[in-house]
């Protein structure tokens, strides 16, 4: 069935896609070789469309149909545009790591600042240098998922960031993506190392320069976080309307670890954001919680995977969704609970928002539990905003929509209050309300 | 020209009419107070005030200041200086009390085509009433109304109607639920309020109340209709001998 269908006209111009790409694929001709290889997956699989479990809600053939060419390299122009674009999204005090339309700006990033305190390298220095029979290990995939592979196949570069043991990381890391090429795609790989008992702070952004539009985004994370070690992952997506940002995570937490991970989508025409956090390490917290934000006809996707795999951990999962016009909004969040892993304490509780009687929001929680000796569970809830609490506060002078906006802000603060830092959590906030001045 | 003037207004909640032609004239200055037992339609009237949805006006009409009031969208009556304390003040998580104040106080300035407060004059303003009506600092921190008592829900309409300077202020049954000492702290909050461009409705089941907000006239409501006005001696009078010999006129 899906090979019928890579075999339609849509998979051929991706196959020349890839043709035209590789030679400014960097990598080894080993490289190279496994880069083909995830290719073939990907052609053999084609976009995931909705009679695939894990993208039922979003079937990407039907809302993105193909996949646009590869991104020219950055010239010039384009990398002055992407300045200014860092400089309205930048975190203050943050050593800043840019990638502009999927290759990493180094004029326009902080590594200086950054080598006193971590190890870094692109990953394109390291899939080139041939000392480095190790470095298609960067490049790993699920078998079953089309868009890892297809970014495994096309990443053309990223960050490799290793924070040394014991690293007590005084500002954020910052990595933007910035988009200055309208109709063409960015495929992008970082891998984020946290050594044991460091403490650091991870902010990924997506923005696009200036009117930059109809660009696909399809980036990767790696992050993998030892023991004893304190860390927050922020990440905002605030790509153009019109853009499309798919993003895997594969996130591995050791043990007596604290991971508190946030994800914002205020962008983007349509976005899926795919985590799978495994908890490897015993006594550690993760809190993941996120915001969606949609109007339009946005369709964004945020699926979760939490895999609790040795015992004594907790997870908390807040989720809220935002939903306008006839945007729709997804959240799958499924909690694995492994026979071994006794004594978890797994929660998650989604609400959704909706703004308008067209707007669509689906739910899926799922709890695989293995393990008897567990305390799991997962609400949800769906609906409009309270009437009485709109009355009362037009009664006091609030215009309807400045009524609505604070009950809106009211009601992702429960997801946004879980960031720790005041500084974050205002510019998270920022961006909320900045959404909601964009509403018509 | 009268403040406030309801003249025989029909009001239907749910195809039900509650409100059956009902007449009132408010002027500058003057105190109200409305009394009558429980069901007889002063919510109802006080909500139709303010623009509280899902009320239909079959008939009559209001007038502020000459003007239609049903025209007008709720924040416009509120800008206008039409205020409502409510007999059942809503909690509204995640909506700090000082936000909600600000929002609402420059909301209702710009509206009026006048300059916001600057946070310093605005704080300022906020810590003289809220201290002279006892409403500590750490409760206008939290979620408006959430978990406040019942007699701290309506100190907090006492203190907005003082920061809104609303020139009319209707108060449902402001005494219910509030102690004695309470009762009197909000009740001077109220006086306080009280000028010669300011008028007030003061919906109330006790005469006790109206011992310290002594009301210019007196009504009485019954079955959505006012059945009875007169001088502050109609409250004593009905105090005595309850609402039982109004039923028939109604
Ligand atoms: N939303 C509604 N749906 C149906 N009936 C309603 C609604 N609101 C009010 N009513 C009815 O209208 C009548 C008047 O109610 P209202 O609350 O105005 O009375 P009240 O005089 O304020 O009473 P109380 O002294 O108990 O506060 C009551 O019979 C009530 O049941
Ligand atoms: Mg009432």
């Amino acid at each position: 069935m899906n090979v019928a269908v890579a075999k339609t006209g849509k998979g051929r111009a991706v196959s020349d896609l890839f043709t035209s790409a590789e030679a400014r694929l960097p990598g080894s001709p080993d490289v190279i070789a496994v880069r083909r290889e995830a290719f073939e997956t990907y052609e053999r699989l084609g976009l995931p469309h909705r009679r695939i479990e894990e993208w039922k809600y979003t079937d990407l053939r039907a809302l993105v149909g193909e996949v646009l060419p590869l991104a020219a390299s950055p010239d010039g122009a384009a990398l002055k545009r992407a300045a200014e674009a860092v400089k309205a999204h930048a975190i203050a005090g943050a050593s800043k790591l840019v990638l502009v339309d999927g290759v990493f700006a180094a004029d326009l990033s902080d590594v200086k600042a950054l080598a006193t305190e971590a190890g870094f390298k692109t990953l394109r220095e390291i899939l080139d240098s041939e000392a480095n029979p190790a470095a298609s290990d960067l490049l790993q995939t699920v078998a079953t998922d089309a868009v890892i592979s297809l970014n495994a196949a096309m990443a053309t570069d990223g960050v490799v960031v290793t924070i040394a043991d014991g690293a007590q990381l005084s500002a954020p890391i910052q990595l933007i993506h910035v988009a200055t090429a309208t109709g063409a795609s960015a495929f992008t790989r970082s891998h984020l190392r946290i050594g044991k008992g460091a403490r650091a702070t991870i902010v990924e952004s997506f923005v696009a320069a200036g009117k930059t539009s109809g660009y696909h985004v399809n980036d990767a994370v790696v992050l993998w976080i030892s023991d004893d070690a304190d860390v927050a992952h922020i990440r905002l997506m605030d790509d153009a309307p019109d853009a499309v940002n798919i993003t895997s995570q594969f996130v591995t937490v050791g043990a007596n670890t604290k991971l508190n991970f946030f994800n914002m989508t205020t962008g983007a025409a349509v976005s899926r954001l795919q985590g799978f956090i495994t908890l490897a390490g015993e006594g550690s917290e993760l809190s993941a919680n996120g915001v969606n934000l949609l109007q339009k006809t946005e369709h964004g996707d945020t699926t979760l995977v939490v895999d609790h795999a040795v015992p004594n951990c907790t997870s908390r999962e807040i989720f809220r969704a935002v939903i306008d016009e006839r945007a729709h909004s997804v959240f799958q969040g499924r909690i694995i609970v492994r026979p071994d892993a006794q004594k978890t304490d797994g929660k998650m509780m989604t609400r959704a928002l909706l703004l308008s009687d067209e707007a669509e929001a689906d739910n899926k929680p799922e709890l695989e539990i293995f393990a008897d000796d567990v305390s799991c569970g997962h609400g949800a809830t769906a609906g409009a905003l309270d009437e009485s609490l709109l009355f009362y506060l037009k009664a006091r002078g609030l215009p309807e929509k400045q009524a609505q906006a604070l009950l809106i802000q009211a009601f992702v603060g429960e997801a946004i209050e879980q960031i720790a830092d005041d500084g974050l959590r205002e510019h998270v906030i920022g961006m909320a309300e900045r959404w909601l001045e964009r509403r018509s | 020209m009268a403040l406030l003037e309801v003249k025989d207004l029909k009001v239907r909640v749910e195809e039900r009419e509650i409100l059956h032609g009902l007449t009132l004239t408010v002027n500058e200055g003057q105190v109200h107070a409305i009394m009558g037992p429980n069901g007889s339609g002063k919510s109802t009237l006080s909500h139709v005030i303010a623009g509280k949805p899902g009320y239909e006006v079959t008939g009559g009409q209001i007038l502020f200041r000459g003007e239609d009031l049903l025209e007008m969208s709720p924040d416009v009556r509120a800008a206008k200086g039409v205020f409502l304390a409510f007999q059942y003040p809503v909690e509204i998580p995640g909506v700090a009390t000082m936000t909600f104040l600000r929002t609402a106080l420059n909301a209702q300035r710009k509206a009026r085509g006048e300059s916001e407060y600057s946070t310093p004059d605005f704080l300022k303003k906020v810590r003289e009433v809220s201290k002279s009506l006892g409403i500590p600092q750490d409760m206008l921190k939290r979620g408006v109304n959430v978990g406040f008592s019942g007699g701290e829900k309506k100190r907090n309409e006492v203190l907005q109607m003082a920061l809104f300077e609303p020139s009319l202020c209707i108060l449902d049954e402001m005494d219910s639920g509030l102690d004695i000492d309470a009762l009197r702290i909000a009740a001077d909050g109220v006086n306080a309020l009280r000028s010669p461009e300011r008028a007030m409705v003061v919906i109330t089941h006790y005469q006790r109340l109206l011992n310290y907000i002594v009301p210019d006239v007196v009504h009485v409501m019954s079955k959505g209709r006012v059945v009875k006005s007169g001088g502050k001696e109609l409250a004593l009078e009905l105090e005595a001998s309850g609402y039982a010999q109004f039923e028939d006129a109604a």
